[in-house]
């Protein structure tokens, strides 16, 4: 019983931008005295071969995160191979863009990852104003800012919640995080009208103004939920069954991690400090100082603190944006809904949603709908090293590392 | 036994109840669904069964993976051309008496996806649907109606007499066939046992 995990220098971890920007966790759980259960990496299918197994998990599989299939192939209890397949909730997103308007196909973006409609919307909205150049009033900034900061929150909550019911906790953390999540939907409701398919941002601002007392029920929500957050924290993150479970699981390298194109809290749980709230510095993300927290070993558990640690940076955000917000429009006057013609040419436009970079590639030929339609989804990009990370592990540990990718098929097969 | 000499019993603590209707109570207040989420409506498919909307008050909060286990299969979400297959294999998986939920606007028409060159028409093309709830995606509350509209509907189903449930009649079918990934599309492209579309006289 000794512990696998190495206490590395935590500043040999990666490039430390601003000097300030720095955080990590070592202290937190990893060199609390706990112990974990020492792993051995197995020699497997070594003259074997007839005794291999090859298990179809999924589509319909409670553990993976809608219709997803996993074809394994198994050694006794061991990973030897595994292929994703995917494709089983194509929707033809791109292709109906296609042949839609530029405003039409905004309500499509919502159904990518339906966890974080919000932060879908505005990508797209960033990349359509990149197309048109359009200029987005202060007061709408901030809005989605707002929004898409609450939406990581949420997201970030349910993928807690999520990744302890693979692990066998069935329910009570994802009550917890759905009890939770009902009141940031709350709040959305209030200012859009739909619980998950918001259809909110618009090119040059936002649909509509906050409604009456949005920013006092906001600021209610966003004072409550460090309590909760302490509560999870206590419940989980030093529990010695999430730590065997997840400490040394799963283990991704950053080399790995930045040649495959891994983004989000995937690549900072590998140590890489890359978030694209700081690199790009969009929307008004320059204005608030918060930390991007970093991994150090690239395990479930990195994933999963990660997650944990951005939720209190995003509330840091959110508490004085939400006193700031000044007044004003919220859609750019000039922005025309009807009639919305951008001029021949091709823009990219970028977010750091909560599963990564989520980006859409436009071109237009200045007809009303795009000629072509592109989306960077980071949850496809982020699953195709599931098997490098899977292999030599447990058919258990296999789901447990896929609950830790954070995925939502909506956006893997689009 | 009519009505007046009920009332009078249950008034002196004798409860009588006809077998149909105590078999029916026991079914309808433990409906256990398939947990099998689709897309987006499997999300609000989940809130329902968690804290604020607690689905456990109608009994239907025991999700059950196998479909060998389960009651009610919750279609919540877009079905695919490549998924539609594995949804009806699921169906005939099921032991009857089974009922089917088609949750959301793509699981009753294709929904927004409708257009799609790769998205099911609705569900009820291939197995039988018992109630359809609107809503892209549908509150929590909408599927809780559903659940007590479904509940009504195994109420007034009948064990004795020629107007008996479907399922007690061995030559009615409760398998369908499953739908093949053809050249173009799916084969064959509807049931005819279960819909049938209307035919419009112009």
């Amino acid at each position: 019983m000794t512990a696998p995990v190495d206490t590395s220098d935590p500043k040999q971890l990666g490039a430390d931008t601003d000097g300030t920007q720095f955080m990590t966790f070592h202290d937190l759980a990893y060199d609390a005295g706990k112990t974990v259960f020492q792993r051995k990496a197995q020699p497997v299918g070594q003259g074997r071969e007839g005794e291999l197994l090859e298990v179809a998990m999924g589509p319909q599989h409670p553990s993976t995160h809608g219709v997803f299939r996993m074809d394994v192939v198994l050694d006794g209890e061991t990973v030897v191979k595994l292929k994703p397949v995917f494709g089983y909730l194509h929707r033809n997103h791109e292709k109906i863009a296609e042949n839609t308007s530029y405003l039409g196909s905004m309500p499509y973006t919502d159904r990518l990852d339906y966890f974080c409609s919000l932060t879908n919307n505005w990508a797209y909205a960033l990349s359509v104003e990149k197309l048109a150049g359009l200029q987005v009033p202060e007061r709408a900034e901030y809005i989605r800012l707002i929004t898409a900061e609450l939406t990581r929150v949420l997201n970030h909550t349910c993928l807690a919640g999520f990744l302890l019911q693979d692990m066998g906790a069935l329910g009570t953390p994802l009550m917890y995080a759905f009890r939770e999540r009902e009141k940031i939907l709350d709040l959305i409701e209030s200012l859009t009208g739909a619980r998950m398919m918001c259809n909110y941002m618009r090119f040059g601002g936002c649909r509509c103004d906050l409604p009456a007392g949005w920013l006092d029920e906001a600021k209610k929500v966003v004072a409550e939920y460090p309590k909760f957050l302490d509560e999870f924290d206590a419940l989980l993150s030093g529990n010695e069954i999430l730590m065997a479970r997840t400490q040394g699981v799963g283990k991704l390298s950053a080399e790995l991690a930045i040649s495959a194109g891994i983004t989000g809290p995937m690549l900072r749980a590998s140590g890489v400090d890359y978030d694209l709230r700081k690199v790009d510095n969009y929307g008004l993300y320059s204005r608030y100082p918060f930390r991007v927290p970093l991994g150090s070993h690239g395990d479930v558990y990195d994933r999963y603190m990660i997650r944990m640690l951005e939720m209190r940076e995003s509330l840091k955000i959110l508490e004085p944006a939400l006193k700031d917000i000044p007044e004003g429009p919220v859609v750019d006057p000039k922005a025309k809904l009807r009639g919305f013609r951008p001029k021949p040419g091709e823009a990219y436009g970028r977010i750091e949603s909560p599963k990564g970079e989520l980006g859409f590639y436009l071109i237009s030929d200045g007809s009303p709908n795009p000629y072509r339609y592109r989306v960077r989804p980071p949850s496809l990009i982020n699953l195709t090293i599931l098997e490098d990370m899977c292999l030599g592990q447990t058919v258990a540990d296999a789901i447990v590392t896929l609950g830790s990718v954070d995925i939502v098929l909506g956006e893997v097969d689009r | 036994m009519d009505d007046g000499l009920r009332n009078e019993l249950s008034k002196q603590g004798v409860v009588v109840v006809k077998l149909e209707e105590l078999y029916n109570w026991g079914r309808k207040n433990s409906v256990w669904p398939l947990s099998f989420g689709l897309a987006c409506c499997a999300i609000e498919m989940m809130a329902a069964s968690m804290a604020r909307y607690d689905l456990a008050r109608f009994g239907a909060e025991v999700f059950r993976p196998s479909p060998r286990q389960a009651d009610l299969m919750i279609v919540a979400g877009t079905v695919t051309k490549k998924m539609a297959p594995q949804v009806v294999r699921l169906y005939n998986q099921m032991p009857e008496p089974k009922y089917v939920i088609a949750m959301g606007a793509c699981a009753i028409s294709g929904g927004p996806f409708k257009q799609g060159y790769n998205v099911l028409k609705g569900i009820d093309r291939y197995i039988p649907v018992d109630v359809h709830i609107p809503g892209c995606p549908p509150r929590p509350e909408a599927l809780i109606h559903a659940f007590m509209t479904l509940q009504r509907k195994i109420d007034a189903q009948k064990v004795f007499g020629p107007d008996r449930a479907h399922y007690f009649d061995a030559s009615k079918p409760s398998e369908f066939p499953v739908p093949l990934f053809g050249e173009h599309d799916l084969v064959p492209p509807k049931n005819p046992n279960v819909w049938e579309p209307a035919v419009v006289v112009r």
